[in-house]
């Protein structure tokens, strides 16, 4: 038994499965919310170095880079905010981030 | 079932386990700690794929940057884990439906009427034994790629000056001289001219001649 292309888009939809529950699970952390949107973006990573192999096609590794890019900028962003946010609510209860809310 | 294969088992495993645990994790350095297990099993698979920079820089880039960064947020902030885990498992039905409708449908799609079962291709030169993954991507990135990459370097420029002025804060106890006032003073702002006359007339000695009554009694 070889390893197939659906090897590894199984793997890549099984992490996506699992990232999406942890956002509903973990809806009131903002820092486990962070990671289940790195592990998303791993996920679509996996599928897009997937098929750059079996396509035989390297577009999909410079896919890759350019979101690892993305990723890391946002994570960047993500995190100051939420010092930020703990700076002048001295908690990270996504529940009272409603001072916006008419 | 080659060896590949029982890798691929194995970094599976472990990297679907370790997601497991991030997003159920109770603290969230033992989340950040599990998220680099992940990341570690994703580089492993990605070197199955013969990705080997991907697989590499994914180790430089999240481990060793993004997760650090991750872990210092987590130690700096003192959180309440206990408010934040009210509700985990309430919302846990919905999350499992979610998750459950997610897997089923991509599940649906790979089984049917898509293409799975072919070996991997060869492209013209590119994914050849014994040319470096490396030198592909740096072709292409460099040719092809030119202006998205430049575009990705400002994106990180504009990541660095956000988070900066995002958390810099001037401290309102700290004492400095602000450099503009002081290239912007005058003379005369600083010294203040007093007329005075230069004598003065003797004030009475009273005190002293009190002093010399007490002294004689």
């Amino acid at each position: 038994m070889t390893l197939t292309l659906g090897h590894f888009l199984s793997l890549g939809a099984m992490l996506f499965a699992l990232s999406v529950i942890g956002i509903f699970l973990n809806r009131k952390n903002l820092i486990v919310l962070l990671m289940a949107i790195e592990l998303m973006l791993l996920a679509v990573n996996m599928n897009f170095v997937a098929f750059s192999h079996y396509l035989g096609d390297m577009h999909g590794q410079i896919f890759v880079f350019f979101i690892l890019t993305v990723a890391a900028a946002e994570s960047a962003i993500g995190l100051a905010l939420l010092v930020l946010l703990f700076r002048n609510k001295s908690n990270i209860n996504v529940d009272e981030l409603n001072s916006l809310k008419g | 079932m080659d060896v590949k294969t029982g890798l691929f088992y194995l970094f599976a495993v472990v990297l679907l386990f370790a997601a497991f645990r991030v997003i159920t994790a109770r603290n969230p350095v033992y989340a950040a700690l599990y998220l680099v297990l992940a990341f570690f099993q994703a580089s492993a698979i990605w070197l199955l794929l013969r990705a080997e920079f991907l697989a590499i820089s994914l180790v430089l880039v999240y481990v060793g940057a993004v997760m650090v960064l991750f872990l210092f947020v987590v130690m700096m902030l003192d959180i309440n884990v206990d408010s934040l885990r009210e509700g985990f498992w309430k919302h846990f039905p919905l999350a499992a439906g979610v998750g459950a409708l997610i897997a089923l449908e991509m599940a649906a799609v790979l089984m049917g009427g898509f293409r799975l079962g072919e070996a991997p291709r060869a492209a013209a030169g590119a994914m050849g034994a014994n040319t470096s993954n490396t030198l592909e991507l740096g072709k292409l990135l460099y040719s092809e790629y030119l202006y998205p990459l430049e575009i990705a370097a400002v994106i990180l420029l504009v990541a660095i000056v956000a988070a900066i002025a995002l958390t810099l804060r001037t401290r309102k106890d700290s004492k400095y001289v602000n450099p503009a006032d002081q290239v912007r003073v005058k003379a005369r702002d600083r010294v203040r001219i007093v007329q005075m006359p230069a004598t003065r007339a003797a004030e009475p000695v009273v005190e002293v001649a009190d002093a010399a009554k007490e002294n004689k009694a």
